[in-house]
């Protein structure tokens, strides 16, 4: 099993390698640079601020020294915050955003396993409708909209929360509204996940011996279907978290939230290649990372699967 | 009078003697099935009676009889083949029995079970889980998925006793232990933590008979137990069911397809088809006389070891009918080598034939009948 994992961890390297390759000639390859501005900057500017920044260099020089900082923990600097490193762009919204993240991931696997469990139990009857309902309304409705009717419904009618900024524990207050914006899409994925695979397991022989011991209905489901039904379930658990920890764009903008999310789009839009680049390798890395725990997670869920 | 009748019988050993016969008596229903199995022990005579039985199911197309009104009996200890081939209503008449149809689709339409006195069908849910794997265990097909791929096999032995015997986690796990040994697992201790995938078919089926007798049932329903496993391990499975049974007065209700393994393991059998009881009676009776074209068929399609070599395999011919819409003629008209006009106008009813208990259903071989 450690050797396992080690091997794993091992191929996240050449991973990694291949993302930023494809990611630096992508965004190299796209017209424009960073210096571009409505109103135009001179030639000489230009040239000089390429000169600066190594700009003018060739392309494969480039993606070297890229990587040589990189690997010394330099991501480079920012063009469009000038007076920022990459480095702190990131170490100021990274904590936030995976505060936020790990929040609605929580509140995402809390509430979408129960709902799918109930709704499978109750097969074709009202709370399985119920489930079914608020799990297409939560996968149909885009994060924007559900986000600005919580804000008009809670903060502005009610004024139980605040509309926008984020404090973290200092003030709990500020952190309910985006994280369950956050989470209405997860919850009503891991919702319909659940509620499939429960019902899959429903119809196993192994559940048909439980019935046939006389166990309790709770033990049966407890014991002898969750289990099992989960396995599917941690699947997509992976990709969500880093998807979740990385940042949303549209969330951290609408409720202000000071994180790592909002740069993502922003810098592709203005070339801000250096957290182009850091941004993709996180997300990459998180995705990386996580689908090792889920596959380590497996062999402790599901006792057929070992790693040799 | 059977062994069973003793309620203080405890298989496994000296160890678990002193237990209670009936520790689920924690709850107010516990006590209520309790007082009434101790009952019925004293003025019951038989452990199981079927009257009438129908169960439906309605599905997209129509409603499926898959079993139309059946009715039988069985003694405390006895040993019930009940065969026929696929899709004829055998093990849906086990799983009636314990009401362990799949609802909805299926549902027990009408008909009586009386098992050891209790109206079976007239329990609650609750009354009905206490019955289930403590008073009547369950043996399923196939070993390969009955087990849950998840927990070891220890705990899936341990649980029943857990759950009807009180039995406190030490004492269950010396019970599945002790079980494991007596269903002929070797190392029994140490096997106790290993899960279903580290054991071959014939193992799992093994562990399957401890869990099915886990709590000492009185009756053992075993459906199709041997039929997933090959030949070799089919007869070692068989005799441990056989060997168990005996040993602690288990009374057994096997469902199989093959005659042969009926005949070496069942006192009695009923032959079904299309739903139906068709023949029943004392394995020596059916065998040797038996009074229904579709059994005969069966008997026949039995291959033999004097068989000239070369000769082909002899089958019934034919399907059986749908089960959606019974006609009102024979059910096997359709397939009867003997068939005369009657037997498409009406349907036969079950009639005694020469032998204890001997019945058929069949105009044919009736006193009055043309095939003798």
């Amino acid at each position: 099993m450690l050797g396992y994992i080690i091997r794993r961890v091992l191929w996240i390297i050449p991973v990694l390698f291949v993302v930023s390759l494809i990611t630096f000639s992508l965004m190299h390859a796209a017209p424009g640079g960073p210096w571009d501005r409505e109103k135009k900057l001179s030639a000489s500017t230009i040239a000089h601020l390429n000169e600066k920044y190594g700009l003018s260099d060739p392309i494969h020089i480039q993606y070297l020294s890229w990587v040589g900082n990189m690997v010394r923990g330099d991501l480079g600097p920012s063009y469009k915050y000038i007076d920022r490193s990459v480095n702190d762009i990131v170490a100021d919204g990274i904590g936030t955003t995976a505060h936020l993240g790990i929040m609605a991931f929580l509140l995402s696997v809390i509430l979408g396993i129960p709902l799918g469990v109930i709704a499978a139990l109750r097969h074709n009857k009202i709370p399985d409708y119920l489930a079914t309902f608020v799990s297409v309304i939560g996968i149909a409705t885009p994060s924007f909209v559900a986000a600005i009717l919580l804000l008009v419904f809670f903060s502005v009618t009610l004024r139980w929360f605040p509309t926008h900024g984020w404090d973290g524990w200092a003030e709990p207050d500020t952190m309910v509204l985006p994280t369950i914006a956050l989470s209405l899409f997860p919850i009503a994925q891991i919702a319909r996940f659940t509620r499939a695979s429960m019902l899959e397991v429903t119809r196993k022989d192994y559940v048909r011996t439980a019935q046939s011991k006389g166990l309790r209905e709770r033990s049966i489901v407890v014991v002898h279907m969750i289990r099992n039904a989960l396995i599917p379930v941690v699947t997509i658990l992976g990709p969500l978290l880093a998807f979740l920890i990385t940042g949303s764009f549209i969330i951290e903008t609408i409720f202000s939230v000071p994180g790592i999310g909002r740069y993502y789009v922003t810098s592709i839009g203005q070339r801000d290649y250096g957290v182009i680049m850091a941004m993709t390798m996180l997300y990459a890395a998180a995705i990386a990372v996580l689908n090792l725990v889920v596959d380590v997670l497996y062999a402790y869920i599901d006792p057929r699967i070992r790693y040799s | 009078m059977s062994v069973s009748d003793d309620p203080s019988r405890v298989a496994g050993g000296p160890a678990l003697t002193d237990l209670p016969d009936d520790v689920s008596v924690a709850t107010e229903e516990g006590r209520r099935l309790a007082e009434q199995l101790a009952d019925n022990r004293r003025h019951a005579r038989k452990l199981l009676e079927v009257r009438n039985l129908s169960t439906h199911f309605y599905t997209r197309d129509g409603v499926v009889h898959a079993v139309d009104d059946v009715s039988f009996e069985l003694d405390y200890g006895e040993t019930l083949g009940i065969v026929g081939e696929s899709g004829c209503g055998k093990s849906v008449t086990a799983l009636s029995l314990t009401r362990l149809i799949a609802s909805p689709p299926g549902k027990i339409v009408s008909g009586q079970i009386i098992f050891d006195g209790i109206d079976v069908l007239k329990l609650s849910n609750e009354e009905m889980r206490l019955l289930r794997g403590k008073k009547i265990g369950f043996i399923f097909q196939d070993p390969m998925t009955s087990l849950n791929p998840t927990l070891t096999i220890g705990y899936q032995i341990a649980e029943s006793a857990k759950t009807h015997l009180g039995l406190s986690r030490k004492a269950a796990d010396d019970r599945a232990v002790e079980l494991l040994s007596k269903v002929g697992i070797p190392r029994s201790r140490e096997r106790m933590g290993d899960y279903p995938h580290q054991f071959s078919g014939g193992m799992r089926q093994r562990v399957m008979i401890a869990i099915a007798l886990a709590c000492d049932p009185m009756l053992l329903l075993a459906d199709e137990p041997t039929t997933a496993l090959d030949v070799t391990i089919q007869a070692q499975i068989l005799e441990l069911i056989r060997s168990l049974s005996d040993e602690f007065g288990t009374a057994v209700i096997l469902i199989t397809h093959d005659l042969g393994i009926a005949a070496g393991m069942c006192h009695r059998i009923n032959v079904m088809y299309a739903g139906r009881i068709v023949e029943t009676g004392l394995v020596d009776d059916i065998y040797e006389a038996p009074r229904m074209p579709y059994a005969w068929g069966l008997l026949d399609s039995l291959p033999r070891l004097d068989e000239v070599k070369g000769a082909r395999l002899r089958t019934i011919e034919g399907m059986p009918p749908d089960l959606i819409d019974p006609t009102s003629e024979c059910r096997f008209a359709v397939r009867c080598k003997y068939v005369h006009d009657r037997c498409r106008s009406e349907e036969p009813e079950l009639t005694p034939r020469d032998g204890e208990g001997h019945m058929a259903r069949c105009f044919g071989t009736e006193p009055e009948g043309w095939i003798q």
